[in-house]
Formats: C-alpha cells, sequence, structure tokens
C-alpha cells in the first residue's frame, strides 16, 4: 500500500514538473494579477504598495532566514511539550 | 511550561518555520488600494461578528480542554501556508493557491477558523505583500468566514446523509475553495461595477478564476480528506470524535 501511494505521488509529481516545464507560452502568473489586478485597474482602481515593502534586495531572503532560525529552535526546543501523547510518550521516541 | 502555552509556541514556531519558504504569493487575496473605503469599511463590519464569535468559542474551548490550543496553533500555521503557497496550474498556465479554511473548519470548528484565517491574513498583508491591511476585512469574509462555513457546513450535510467521512472531507476542501473564490468575485464586483451593473462583472470574474481555481479546488479536496484521514487514524484524541463503526 505504502509503495503504491509513494509511486502514484512521483507519477504526479513527474507528471506536474513535465507539464509545467513543458509549456514555454506560460507566464504563470498569478490570479490576483492576472485576474484581480486586471479587472481593477480597469475600474481604476490600481493596487497600492505594500505598507511594509520587505522585498528589497536580500533583505526578504534575511527575514526568512531570521523567521526559521527563531522556529526552527523554538520548535526544537520545546518538541516535547507540542508533540507529548495523551500517556506521555512522546511521538515516536518512545517513553520520556 | 504549561500546556496553554503551547499553542501559542505551536503557531510562531510553526508560522516562523513555514516563512523559510521565500517568494511572494499570488492569489486571490485582494491587495490594498483596490477596494474603495466604503467597500473595505463594509467588509470589515461583516467580518467582526464572526471574529468575535470564534475568539469567544476559542476561550471556552481551550478553557475546557486546554490541548486544544496545541491543534488551533498546528492548524494556523497550516492555513498560513496553503494560503500563500502558490502552485502553478497546468491547465490555465498560471498560479494561484489553496485556502486550507475548509479543512480548518472541520478539524477545529468554523468558528475558530476565522480567527485562524484572520492571524494568517494579518501576518501575510504585513509581512509578504499579500492581500492588505484596508482589504483585511474582505479576505477575510471570502476566505475565512465563506470558507470555513460552506466547508464546515458541506461536511456536516454530506455526513448526515452518510457520505463517507473520507469523501465528506473531499466536499468540504472543493465547496471551501470554491467558495471563496465565489466570494472574491463577489466582493471584486460590487465595489468595482461602478455606473455598470455588478452581474455584468461578478460573472466574468469568476469565470476568468475558474481554469485555474477549477483544478485547484479539486486538488485542494484531496489535500482537505489526506490531511483529515492522516489525523483521524494517527491522532483521533485531537478531534475528539466519537468513534465510528465500521468507519471507511
Amino acid at each position: 500500500m505504502r509503495t503504491a501511494i509513494a509511486v502514484t505521488v512521483l507519477a504526479v509529481l513527474a507528471m506536474a514538473v513535465f507539464l509545467v516545464a513543458g509549456d514555454r507560452n506560460a507566464r504563470w502568473e498569478g490570479v490576483d494579477k492576472a485576474v484581480v489586478e486586471k479587472y481593477a485597474m480597469a475600474a481604476g482602481r490600481p493596487p497600492g504598495k505594500p505598507w511594509i515593502d520587505a522585498d528589497r534586495g536580500d533583505i526578504l531572503p534575511f527575514l526568512f532566514l531570521l523567521a526559521g532560525t527563531a522556529g526552527g529552535f523554538t520548535g526544537g526546543y520545546f518538541f516535547r511539550d507540542l508533540f507529548r501523547r495523551k500517556d506521555g510518550e512522546i511521538n515516536g521516541a518512545g517513553s520520556d | 511550561m504549561t500546556v496553554p502555552r503551547r499553542g501559542g509556541i505551536a503557531f510562531i514556531s510553526c508560522v516562523a518555520a513555514l516563512l523559510c519558504f521565500p517568494g511572494r504569493a499570488h492569489a486571490m487575496h485582494i491587495a490594498d488600494g483596490i477596494l474603495p473605503p466604503a467597500w473595505a469599511g463594509f467588509w470589515f463590519l461583516v467580518a467582526a461578528p464572526f471574529l468575535v464569535l470564534g475568539m469567544r468559542e476559542l476561550r471556552i474551548r481551550s478553557g475546557r480542554e486546554p490541548r486544544f490550543k496545541a491543534l488551533v496553533g498546528l492548524v494556523g500555521a497550516a492555513v498560513f501556508v496553503l494560503s500563500c503557497m502558490p502552485i502553478p496550474v497546468p491547465t490555465a498556465g498560471s498560479c494561484s493557491h489553496p485556502c486550507g479554511t475548509g479543512l480548518a473548519a472541520i478539524l477545529i470548528g468554523p468558528g475558530i477558523t476565522v480567527v485562524v484565517a484572520s492571524a494568517a491574513l494579518l501576518l501575510q498583508a504585513l509581512f509578504l505583500a499579500h492581500g492588505g491591511l484596508t482589504t483585511l476585512g474582505a479576505n477575510l469574509v471570502s476566505m475565512g468566514v465563506v470558507g470555513a462555513y460552506l466547508g464546515s457546513g458541506a461536511f456536516l450535510v454530506a455526513r448526515k446523509v452518510r457520505i463517507p467521512w473520507l469523501l465528506a472531507a473531499f466536499l468540504a476542501g472543493v465547496v471551501s475553495d470554491w467558495g471563496t473564490y465565489a466570494t472574491t468575485s463577489f466582493e471584486l464586483s460590487a465595489a468595482l461595477a461602478g455606473d455598470g451593473s455588478m452581474g455584468s462583472l461578478f460573472l466574468p470574474i469568476l469565470a476568468a478564476f475558474a481554469p485555474t481555481q477549477v483544478p485547484l479546488g479539486i486538488f485542494e479536496g484531496f489535500l482537505a480528506a489526506g490531511a483529515y484521514r492522516l489525523i483521524r487514524t494517527r491522532r483521533p484524541e485531537l478531534m475528539d470524535l466519537p468513534q465510528e463503526e465500521g468507519a471507511v
């Protein structure tokens, strides 16, 4: 059963990659641009600038790095408290 | 560490860790500036009572069962990620995202889903340029309120007519996703129609969403069914489910 699921998932992923990579004419715009922004512009109401524009240079990857480090540390530090089973057993780690 | 703190820690750590996926999200959230102030305010007023009810329900349920907050935190993180995860749809040549509120609604209830959706939308508006602060009410109504209550309603009705729970969860995901985008179409057409009729704008917007969102809604159905099955079989104590005889 697990093998069948794994093969199905891999087949779907391979097909998706093939379809996405193979379509050279597609622009892969988000529907916010392709739909929402298109109708908003036509009505004379273009979207405004974001309140906090973090997408400047390497600021965004830096913020992601900070958030990932903080989140990973917090999640790891409190893992036993977050994922304790009712009987006190730790997920996948035997008894506490 | 006290048990109630786990929910907050789970949510913060999951959201922070999942922010490791860089890149802007592209989908149905309405950005700042698109809705006129009157409409933006109107949607805040519509969303407010649902948010208040959801917070009240969260307080009551987490008071009764402190472990519930941990589940809410994890579900909130899932909604955050799913609702800003762009997925290319080959049939349309464009990208969009699932909403996650259908799945959330059948796990933690539609009221509390509104609360977690509001937190997810606020973070996305502030740090990911996804949605906006002035349009938070409109986005909360479409994704949080309509997505959650439609998804939950579809699940309950399906279970009432004895549809297997796996299919019921699938329907919750599909109906929630399509309902969210239909509501976004309504919000846009109502605000942008100007002197023209709202109906003449609603259908074109809905039709423009369809090529991307019809397949993505079906994908969200599979996602909801898979996640629901996983939690139900591996951690049933999180869902407070009655044990059903002969469940699929």
